[in-house]
């Protein structure tokens, strides 16, 4: 059973339309991230989810109870908000407790309470100071105490990481996967950086323009998008998203890819997804993400189908852990990721191998993934 | 940034230095010139004063001026002295202040913070009340004042200054608020705050200088104020000011111009108090929200 379910849901300021008929639901335990880029309602949604913006229509049920009339402090949630939001007239512990205060939690329990989670969060030294005096990274361990602190059903994570240091970002990212594997809790998550989504997320929603453009797993948004926004926005660096022409070849498929100078690159695709054939003659947008397209010595090895073909190399980049080449097919600049020592230089031809069980097709017209 | 615009270098130079000091202790004599013959005068006995030499230190110094203004000049028909109507000034001042100040942040919060369909409209028009002038309002407030039994009493006065002030308390307290983050108020709503509670609990602790400004802007144009104390007191609750002009003004007797020196000068202490205790507050409240800090 699903621990918090959005069905239908709609907001509009007047005539204009946030979040167009979203449905999620997320089992108890979950990691639910919202990702998008900004301005897609994906803080709107977590909002709504919140009760700090009223929805204009549908329903959103935490643990098979509807809470879309209640005040936010009735929905048993708590909110860790992106400017960490803590009161700077309090202290630490003040900050901590204020919840508890207001609903007349006894003195004793809420300075046990406090202590508690001062200890999980290793913040105890800070509870007599007051947020000013805090870093940015102590700040974010205070919000998520304030949170934590709670005890509540659903945990809501508004960008969480963005005010904070790229290092800082990838520990707290690692603490929060950490305290979510030991709490158990079902947290729903806003960020717009794809890495955090892919990290610490059981289900993604990936939103544009207010509609849900896929639900699903990590591994499923990765390998399988739905459409080339999904497959485009996912990943860094993002899949190439070129032009081919599916043709026939013997009995099989195959996609042709137009090459700068040269005959078209003619790949065969043996396990081509069902519906392609349809497309047999015409314009396809091909997908091969980076990694799926390497030097031939580091393709997978385990892949069933690996074609290989000559490409000009316009541009490496050493990245240290890879080599990124750059070169053109299909009209397009593509990224291949090679091994770090690979032996490889700009202005020459490179033999690159492609690994098409990683290949999606993608349908011109609708952008829909061919299936 | 890097480079600076030699135009917006304060020169070191010793000449400029020099020549910037002279000119700004000039500016200060001539401020302070009629504060410093006010307060001469006010030392002298009536005669030295008849002697001419207004900018003379007085030959033999007395506070008998002082103690008449305070306790025994006539006012009007009475010989009462000013500190009736001081009390009276007081006792207007402080309700009036304190309401049209809190009157204010509660409008400053619900127009920043809880903001309703019509609300800038609603602000606009209170901003509005800023800018018509007071001789306008004289016959309806006295016709509202009337009605409302208040006519000629302490409280009928307060009502008079704490309507005319919220307009520009609101303002203060909008503009502040506008930058006071909205997620605060949001954490406060999940954590089961309610309306009033997150408004004492979390705006009012950060408002302090905005509390300042409020409280000097409104303090000094209602202790200051001559036009409503003129038309609305009655015998018993005239203010300060009105009574230093029937002290000052009186057409009868000898002109003691020692003592109206002092009644002046008491009658703007309050005000200058006011102004050095908080007045540092006072520049930098006015300041936050103008510059991004």
């Amino acid at each position: 059973m699903s621990f918090l379910k959005i069905s239908n849901l709609r907001k509009s300021y007047g005539a204009l339309e946030i979040l167009k008929d979203i449905n999620l639901e997320i089992e108890q335990g979950g990691f639910l991230v919202l990702v998008g880029p900004s301005g897609c309602g994906k803080s709107t949604l977590l909002n709504t989810i919140a009760g700090l913006e009223p929805i204009t229509s549908g329903d959103i049920a935490i643990d098979g109870r509807s809470v879309a009339g209640l005040h936010p402090s009735k929905r048993d949630i708590a909110m860790v908000f992106q400017s960490y939001a803590l009161y700077p007239n309090m202290t630490v512990a003040g900050n901590i407790a204020f919840g508890m205060e207001i609903r007349g939690v006894p003195k004793e329990e809420r300075d046990k309470a406090i202590k508690q989670v001062a200890d999980m969060l290793q913040i105890g030294h800070l509870l007599d100071r007051k947020p000013g005096q805090l870093s940015g990274g102590q700040r974010q361990r205070v919000a998520m105490g304030r949170a934590l602190v709670r005890d509540p059903k659903l945990f809501l994570f508004d960008e969480p990481l963005s005010n904070l240091d790229a290092k800082l970002r990838v520990d707290m990212r690692t603490e929060i996967k950490r305290l979510h594997q030991r709490m158990k809790t079902t947290i729903v998550y806003v960020t717009h950086d794809q890495i955090e989504a892919m990290t610490l997320a059981t289900k993604i929603a990936v939103l544009k323009d207010g509609v849900l453009q896929q639900f699903g797993s990590p591994a499923d948004i990765y390998n399988n998008p739905a459409n080339t926004f999904v497959a485009d926005f996912m990943g860094s660096p993002a899949m190439n998203l070129l032009k081919g022409k599916v043709e026939q070849n013997g009995s099989g498929l195959a996609v042709s890819l137009a090459r700068h100078q040269a005959e078209p690159l003619v790949l065969s695709v043996p396990n081509a997804p069902g519906s392609l054939s349809a497309y047999s003659g015409k314009d396809v947008i091909f997908g091969i993400r980076p990694e799926a397209l390497t030097d031939p010595d580091g393709a997978d090895r385990n892949a069933c189908t690996v074609a290989e073909g000559d490409c000009l190399i316009e541009v490496v980049e050493p990245a240290g852990a890879d080599t990124f080449a750059v070169t053109h097919l299909g009209g397009k600049e593509i990224v291949a990721r090679l091994r770090a020592d690979v032996r490889i230089a700009a202005g020459q031809t490179a033999r690159l191998a492609f690994n098409l069980d990683k290949a999606v097709f993608f349908d011109p017209a609708s952008q829909l993934r061919i299936s | 940034m890097s480079a600076q615009n030699p135009d917006n270098v304060i020169s070191h130079n010793r000449l400029t230095r020099a020549l910037i000091y002279i000119a700004l202790i000039l500016f200060a004599v001539y401020y302070l010139l009629p504060l410093y013959v006010m307060l001469v005068n006010s030392l002298k006995p009536l005669e030295e004063i008849r002697q001419g030499g207004m900018l003379n230190l007085p030959q033999v110094w007395t506070i008998e001026p002082w103690l008449q203004a305070w306790s025994t000049a006539q006012i009007g028909v009475q010989p009462t002295g000013l500190r009736p109507f001081f009390i009276n000034s007081i006792l207007m001042v402080v309700p009036a202040v304190a309401i049209s100040t809190i009157i204010g942040a509660l409008n400053g919060y619900v127009l920043t913070k809880w903001q309703f369909r019509g609300s800038n409209v609603f602000f606009g028009l209170l901003l509005l009340s800023c800018f018509i002038p007071f001789q306008i309002v004289l016959i309806p407030m006295a016709r509202i004042l009337g009605m409302l039994g208040l006519a000629g009493s302490l409280w009928g006065l307060i009502l008079v200054h704490v309507v005319y002030g919220i307009g520009f308390t609101t303002l203060y307290f909008r503009n502040y608020y506008e930058n006071f983050p909205t997620e605060l108020v949001r954490a406060a709503q999940i954590d089961g705050a309610s309306f009033f509670q997150i408004f004492y609990r979390i705006l009012l602790p950060s408002s302090g200088p905005i509390i300042v400004v409020s409280v000097i802007w409104q303090f000094t144009n209602i202790w200051n104020d001559f036009l409503f104390g003129a038309s609305f007191s009655g015998a018993a609750t005239t203010p300060m000011t009105v009574a230093l002009n029937n002290l000052v003004s009186s057409s009868t007797g000898v002109k003691e111009y020692n003592v109206h020196f002092a009644g002046a000068i008491l009658a703007a202490l309050p005000t200058l108090i006011v102004y050095i205790v908080s007045g540092r507050y006072f520049v930098r409240g006015l300041m936050s929200g103008a510059v991004k800090g």
